[in-house]
């Protein structure tokens, strides 16, 4: 069996215009293959019947040297397990980025199942820093499918596939959602091939298709679920404790635990018998009853997320019609406000933020000014980068919904009022402001699993319609639902990061490496829409029904993707861990620690402990109770410059207390604190490029203090240990990521560390074109432009 | 009496502070020095040196306490940080008076002033008006609210409007430093006596009154001589000259040939003095062709000068046209010369019509001229107020971006910073000597070639040699300080006042941004220069031209701003600093990488000062190093110690008491 999908690689790669006939051949392969073959033969069809003798050659350019045309063979990347060439060419021209001239690199352009592959015809040079940051599955010059964006032709002529016929423009341009540009020329190329692999690359990468089309499906029959990965601090991290995934009852116990929570855990719709929209496991107020779970299969349940310490917590829900005769809204709000002192906050995050579409809309047009062709273009849009940046609105998109987040957190924290967060759906914008609530109250979110598991708990077992959103399959019905709801939150992860460094376990560049792989169509993470979803497929893709459904990675197995020392990269070396806590994060997390970073100010009333209440008459906090539900009710927050201004002066007041990276954090989000993710946007991009300087600079210096003193903590338990002994041992190198890093410090690192590495430019700076049109249009007040340098009267011109 | 007792802590003052120098940390005022005569023994005093022991970081740097709130974003100082509720109760204590300097004056105090804070709002308060500053304290607020500001940063001071019905006058004080205060109080009933804003405008602006600056009255002492930073002649020594190709020249010992130039100049060996005084006679202000920077392999060199005094008939000087071939045979390397004028060639073009002019491309062979397209000093100005009419007192959310767009203040930052970029491009890629100059080469062209020599030589990113670098570039080649800034001068509508000097700054702190291990010196470095330069404290930017300094006898008469800098460094020092002395940096100017100085334009919006800087976190693991490191040595010591009297018995190791790095790597 092995031997035959080797042999059918070799075949299909080879004698691609026979293939159909050998697939009738092959019973052997599987359904999945299977179909995927029967794919290519349609297209080899529609491709137009080519038989033509491989040695006739059209192309004439003398730079090719006809040398090089027996090593074709050897000319394929490494294939992944289930990876399978659909198509090639050679001699394509791969454009070098950085400026308007026609130089490139010659070498053969692939379509495979996973990816668009570009192998160079030049012997690859060993770099030593490229090696540190390799992802595993695909390399500089390959795009997984279903990380194109878009396919533009000549002219800059947007294909949309489907529509070419025997057409091929001579030049393509490829924009990927993680931001690379990459212009190809097939004009070298014979004529057969050329029209092949464009007529390839346009149906595998736009064309819809069947989820079971995607490489996860053929790579996970194809790989073991074991993969070891032997030292390396990061994995360590993970292995002494593993992301939790939410896909058990004891999962979301633990969780609801480790807050205190006091809700109803329900497991009822374990096999997906409440609802397939419903996560197979979720928490409930405790006064929600059986009749509730099943009358309305999943519509208007509020559903946990997180408790704070005080006892209230935060529900989301899809949507609850208002108009419905029995009250279900009531009723749903009562047991909410049941949980914790009779009140609740509801906010309609439809009503307040912008719709998944305005996300979509905005960020393509914020994308635009990073996916660059020409270095002209780059400096023409220069000029106009702070109003450009205002007039796409996206990071004004990633402000919002950091403010709502700290308007929840304000009610929990401040008010201790239950909070009823909904939506449509109820799985984008609360997703996204749920998560952050719970980044900036809970520690144990900004660890590195801590974030993970939120992930799981929010998005992936919160039912976050992935597929849909980022439309992997091209499917017509579903352009309208495509948006990067996703990556917004991951955004705004970054700004609360980046203000707040070291409260935060991971890097800026697990951020980046996460949004890209969310691209990458191999992890079970990102594939589907939610757990019913995700269970119905896995199991019927299963190859042995009977067993266990396929073992997918998830995104979460980093050892996939990277090896151990470039894992080291995620973490962040300024992280503060909390005092005196050795053992794992989870334990020693104590709701009591919490309690401290409740605000003791004057400026807020502290609120009532929960005894004292207790043996009040019960009417009376349900009057108050009920008082304040039908207030919220009445006006969902249309007051929206008077909660600004409470933000406001909530935000104030946070600030004047003393930092504390493991308590309540908030975002600053006045202008210029909201800033544009650098490392994601600008890595590609070689004129913005810092040669020996951006964060990279500062981390290894950081990394290098840190090993020094830990260097000398060593050797002073030694001296400690020894002390009589007098014994002057060789010293231990400590190979962490410090000396990882400090060791690549003589290296020029750029700022786009660890993404690009400045190999072959020249060390030339980047001296911008086009300097002074704006300011020249745009005319001073009065003829001050025209006036001499010494201030005089007598001097104006 | 008030004066008595400064006057005897003063002298004290000059004894003990040498003295006392290692074990205290210094401060700018006296608390200091009340704590050492405890430490010495006077028991009298004991009250007061619990609260002036902590109060020391309160009052220490100037501006500390300045703003709005307890402290600015840039003060670094570990102790307010650790302990705000120690300096707030501090502050609650302490009387209604500031901590005054020695010669410092209280000039007038008025109760029942109302400060209107545009972030927390009306505060009633005491005013106290010294002849160094202004002094507002309330004392309703927990901790209590502290302005203390230097009279020289003040800009305007006016009365708004007339009295209200509640009989209160307001007036508005306009800041350098990129602020504006409003005050109120009760109109006076006696209305023979002065309200406490006649006093301040008379002191604000000693120059127009016919005061002194308080510059020339202060005499605190530091361990340091600022004004032995600079030394023109260690300085070109450092770079390798005289050579072969260069020689100093004293003809302008007594500044004949040039009155806005230092006395050591670096002109071509083969140029004799009587040849340059006929270049002079071509070049505006008799500003020549001198030498700044010398690259050590190439030999390639920075020149900087004024314009040529083309005119419209395109005057030529054969003098001129030998000198600049000279400067080019100076270096092997290339065969070409570049001419950057800073200004746009329109303007160079309009200059023409006033005798001046560029060098045209027919009369000076094998030279290529090229214009930077920088905007005057006015275009500059204007820029400055549209920013802070951005930034202050408020920033508008939701047009952020657009709004700073607006203001073009990064767009000139761009073009400064291009420039540069093309000067030291040519000098280290090109290998080619360039020139440098604007019309009368003391605003731009110190922008540049001041710019081009931070990217070219690490020495001028240390703290010493950045201090060299303002000396020499600025200070020596006549950068107008005092009409540029104005100190003291109530004239603020004056057109020669342009924040060139900032704008240089700026540059740098973008540059740090870009290179943040790049420099020895950190953001708070940055700001204390520009606060200083307004200040009036120190000499350093005092006077006009190196000429003026030496009459004014600025050295012997001011304390200079680097002694007080290098008297304590470590506040000023960058921790993540790694020497990289060869590299050349080329930043990116693009816009993308730009952005604005938070840190200076907007710290007196108490919501964008952070909690914690960074820096914070940097020092200590520095300190942590350091700590450790003396504790491996103090163990070595003991071990070789030990084995040498062969002792076996184990001592209780000192290693217990160490914390564990709470750092995760």
């Amino acid at each position: 069996m092995f031997d035959g999908r080797v042999l059918l690689k070799q075949v299909i790669l080879l004698f691609w215009p026979l293939i159909s006939t050998w697939v009738q051949g092959a019973e052997k392969i599987d359904s999945c293959q299977l179909q995927v073959l029967e794919m290519l033969s349609s297209l080899g069809s529609a491709g137009g019947k080519s038989a033509k003798p491989s040695f006739v050659s059209y192309v004439t350019p003398e730079e090719i040297k006809s040398e090089k045309e027996p090593s074709r063979k050897e000319k394929h990347p490494d294939l992944l397990p289930g990876e399978v060439v659909f198509c090639s060419a050679s001699t394509v021209l791969k454009y070098t980025q950085d400026d308007l001239s026609q130089r490139g690199v010659f070498g053969v352009l692939l379509c495979t199942n996973f990816r668009v592959s570009f192998v160079s015809d030049e012997e690859p040079t060993e770099e030593m820093v490229r090696t540190l940051f390799k992802n595993k599955l695909y390399g500089e010059n390959d795009i997984p499918l279903s990380c194109v964006d878009n396919i533009y032709g000549d002219k800059r002529k947007l294909i949309t596939g489907g529509l070419v016929k025997n057409k091929y423009p001579s030049k393509m341009i490829i924009h990927c959602k993680d931001l690379r540009v990459f212009q190809f020329s097939l004009s070298f190329s014979k004529e057969e091939d050329a029209k092949k692999i464009f007529q390839g690359i346009v149906h595998h990468c736009l064309e819809p298709k069947s989820l079971r089309c995607l490489f996860a499906f053929s790579y996970c029959e194809n790989t073991s679920p074991n993969r070891k990965c032997v030292g390396g601090l990061f994995t360590k991290l993970l292995r002494k404790k593993q992301t939790v995934m939410f896909d058990s009852v004891e999962d979301w116990t633990q969780d609801m635990k480790r807050t205190k929570g006091n809700c109803r855990v329900v497991s009822e719709n374990s096999n997906f018998e409440l609802s397939p929209k419903l996560p197979q496991y979720f928490i409930v107020p405790k006064n929600v009853s059986d009749e509730d779970l099943t009358k309305y299969q999943g519509k208007g349940l509020p559903m946990w997320c997180w408790s704070h310490h005080s006892g209230c917590a935060l529900f989301k829900t899809a949507s609850i019609p208002l108009v419905q005769e029995d009250n279900v809204c009531c009723r749903m709000l009562t047991a909410v406000a049941h949980n914790h002192l009779y009140s609740v906050k509801t906010e309609d995050l439809s009503d307040t933020l912008p719709t998944v579409q305005d996300i979509l809309l905005s960020y393509n047009k914020f994308k635009q000014f990073f996916l660059i062709d020409n270095t002209t273009e780059f400096w023409m849009s220069d000029m106009k980068w702070f109003s450009s940046l205002d007039n796409c609105g996206w990071l004004d998109i990633i402000r919002q919904c950091l403010q709502k987040a700290v308007e929840v957190v304000e009610s929990l924290e401040k008010e201790n009022t239950n909070v009823l967060i909904m939506e449509e759906g109820g799985s984008d914008l609360c997703c996204v402001v749920s998560s952050l609530v719970q980044l900036m109250l809970d520690p144990y979110y900004r660890t590195l699993l801590g974030f993970q598991s939120l992930v799981q708990k929010e998005w992936v077992a919160g039912g976050h319609a992935f597929l849909d959103r980022s439309n992997h399959l091209h499917l017509k019905d579903k352009v309208e639902s495509q948006s990067p709801v996703f990556l917004l939150f991951l955004e705004c992860v970054w700004q609360l990061q980046q203000q707040h460094g070291p409260a935060f376990q991971f890097s800026e560049t697990y951020l980046t490496v996460l949004s890209d792989s969310v691209h990458v169509p191999v992890f079970t993470t990102f594939l589907f829409n939610n757990d019913g979803h995700r269970d119905s497929l896995l199991r019927a893709e299963s190859p042995h029904t009977q067993r266990s459904p396929l073992n997918c990675p998830t995104v979460w197995d980093w050892s996939v993707q990277f090896d151990c020392k470039a894992q080291d990269l995620f973490t962040n070396p300024l992280y503060t861990e909390k005092p005196k806590q050795d053992t794992s994060v989870r334990k020693s997390y104590r709701p009591r620690h919490l309690r401290q970073l409740s605000l003791p100010s004057s400026a807020f009333k502290t609120p009532p402990k929960k005894g004292f209440f207790k043996d009040e008459a019960d009417n009376l906090k349900k009057i108050l109770g009920v008082k304040r539900l039908s207030r919220w009710m009445l006006s969902p927050s249309s007051d929206s410059p008077q909660t600004s201004s409470s933000v406001r002066e909530f935000y104030e007041a946070w600030q004047t207390k003393p930092l504390d990276y493991h308590g309540l954090l908030l975002p600053c989000l006045d202008g210029p604190s909201i800033r544009v993710w650098m490392q994601r946007y600008l890595r590609w991009i070689h004129d913005v490029q810092i040669l020996g300087g951006g964060p990279v600079a500062m981390l290894s210096k950081v990394s290098e203090i840190l090993g020094e003193v830990q260097e000398l903590q060593r050797q002073l338990d030694r001296h400690g240990c020894t002390l009589t002994s007098n014994h002057k041992g060789a010293r231990p190198r400590a190979k962490t990521a410090a000396a990882v890093i400090a060791a690549r410090s003589s290296v020029r690192l750029s700022s786009s560390f660890p993404f690009v590495t400045s190999r072959n430019w020249a060390f030339k700076p980047a001296i911008p074109t086009s300097l002074l049109q704006s300011l020249m249009v745009t005319g001073m007040p009065g003829n001050l432009a025209d006036r001499e340098d010494d201030g005089g009267p007598e001097s104006l011109v | 009496m008030r004066r008595n007792i400064l006057d005897s802590e003063y002298t004290v003052c000059h004894y003990t502070t040498v003295i006392q120098w290692k074990m205290l940390k210094y401060s700018l005022n006296l608390t200091g020095i009340r704590v050492t005569k405890v430490a010495m023994g006077d028991s009298s005093k004991s009250t007061s040196t619990s609260r002036s022991d902590r109060s020391t970081h309160a009052a220490k740097p100037t501006f500390a306490m300045s703003s709005d709130n307890v402290s600015i974003s840039t003060d670094f100082s570990p102790e307010l940080r650790g302990r705000p509720k120690a300096v707030a109760k501090v502050l609650r204590d302490s009387k209604e008076e500031p901590q005054l300097l020695p010669k410092e004056s209280v000039q007038d105090m008025a109760k029942d002033v109302t400060y209107i804070c545009p972030y927390i709002g009306a505060l009633r308060g005491t005013l106290t008006v010294t002849n160094y500053r202004l002094f507002f304290k309330c004392m309703d607020r927990e901790p209590a609210f502290v302005l203390d500001l230097p009279l020289g940063v003040v800009s305007r001071v006016e009365k708004i409007g007339g009295a209200s019905s509640r009989g209160e006058v307001s007036y508005g004080l306009a800041c350098k430093d990129i602020r504006n205060l409003r005050f109120a109080h009760k109109q006076m009933e006696d209305s023979l006596r002065k309200s406490i804003f006649e006093i301040l405008m008379k002191c604000a602006f000693p120059v127009s009154n016919g005061l002194t600056i308080f510059a020339f009255e202060y005499g605190q002492v530091y361990p340091e001589n600022g004004w032995k930073v600079y030394d023109a002649q260690a300085e070109y020594k450092r770079q390798g000259l005289p050579n072969e190709s260069w020689r100093i020249t004293k003809v302008n010992d007594h500044y004949e040939l040039c009155d806005t130039y230092p006395s050591t100049l670096v002109v071509p060996v083969n140029i004799p003095d009587e040849e340059l005084k006929r270049v002079a006679a071509f070049r505006a202000k008799g500003r020549i062709p001198v030498l700044s920077w010398i690259h050590p392999e190439s030999q390639a060199t920075v020149i900087r000068c004024s314009q040529p005094m083309v005119g419209v008939n395109g005057k030529r000087s054969k003098d001129d046209e030998k000198y600049l071939q000279t400067i080019m045979d100076a270096n092997a390397q290339s065969h070409k010369l570049f001419i950057f004028d800073a200004r746009p060639s329109v303007n160079a073009a309009a200059n023409k019509m006033k005798g001046g002019g560029y060098e045209s491309e027919d009369a000076y062979q094998n030279a290529e001229l090229v214009f930077l397209d920088i905007h005057n000093i006015h275009v500059m100005r204007e820029s400055l107020r549209k920013l802070k009419e951005v930034v202050y007192p408020n920033i508008e959310e939701s047009h952020w971006f657009s709004n700073l767009e607006s203001t073009h203040w990064l767009e000139h930052i761009k073009l400064i910073l291009a420039g540069a970029l093309r000067i030291a491009d040519k000098v280290e890629s090109g290998k080619t000597s360039v020139v440098v100059h604007c019309s009368d080469g003391w605003d731009r062209t110190a922008q540049l070639a001041s710019l081009a020599m931070v990217m070219l030589d690490g020495h001028y990113r240390t703290i010493r040699g950045f201090q060299v670098l303002l000396e020499k570039e600025w200070l020596s080649f006549g950068h107008r300080f005092q009409l540029r800034i104005g100190h003291g001068d109530k004239n603020h509508t004056d057109a020669d006042r342009s924040p060139v000097f900032l704008q240089f700054i700026d540059c740098v702190w973008q540059m740090t941004r870009q290179f943040p291990a790049a420099f020895e010196f950190n953001e708070y470095f940055l700001i204390t220069i520009l606060d200083h330069l307004y200040s009036c404290l120190f000499g350093t930017f005092m006077c006009n031209s190196e000429q003026q300094r030496v009459k004014e006898e600025l050295p012997k008469k001011t304390v200079s701003l680097w002694a007080y800098i290098n008297s304590q460094p470590e506040e000023f020092t960058n921790p993540l600093y790694v020497n990289y002395s060869n590299h050349v940096l080329f930043p990116v100017v693009s816009m993308r990488h730009l952005e604005l100085w938070v840190g200076y334009y907007i710290r007196w919006n108490p919501r964008m000062r952070p909690q914690e800087p960074v820096h914070q976190r940097y020092k200590e693991l520095l300190a942590k190093r350091a700590e450790l490191q003396k504790r491996v040595e103090e163990l070595q010591r003991e071990v070789t110690n030990r084995s040498a009297s062969s002792s076996s018995e184990r001592a209780g190791s000192p290693t217990r008491s160490i914390t564990p790095v709470q750092t995760f790597v």
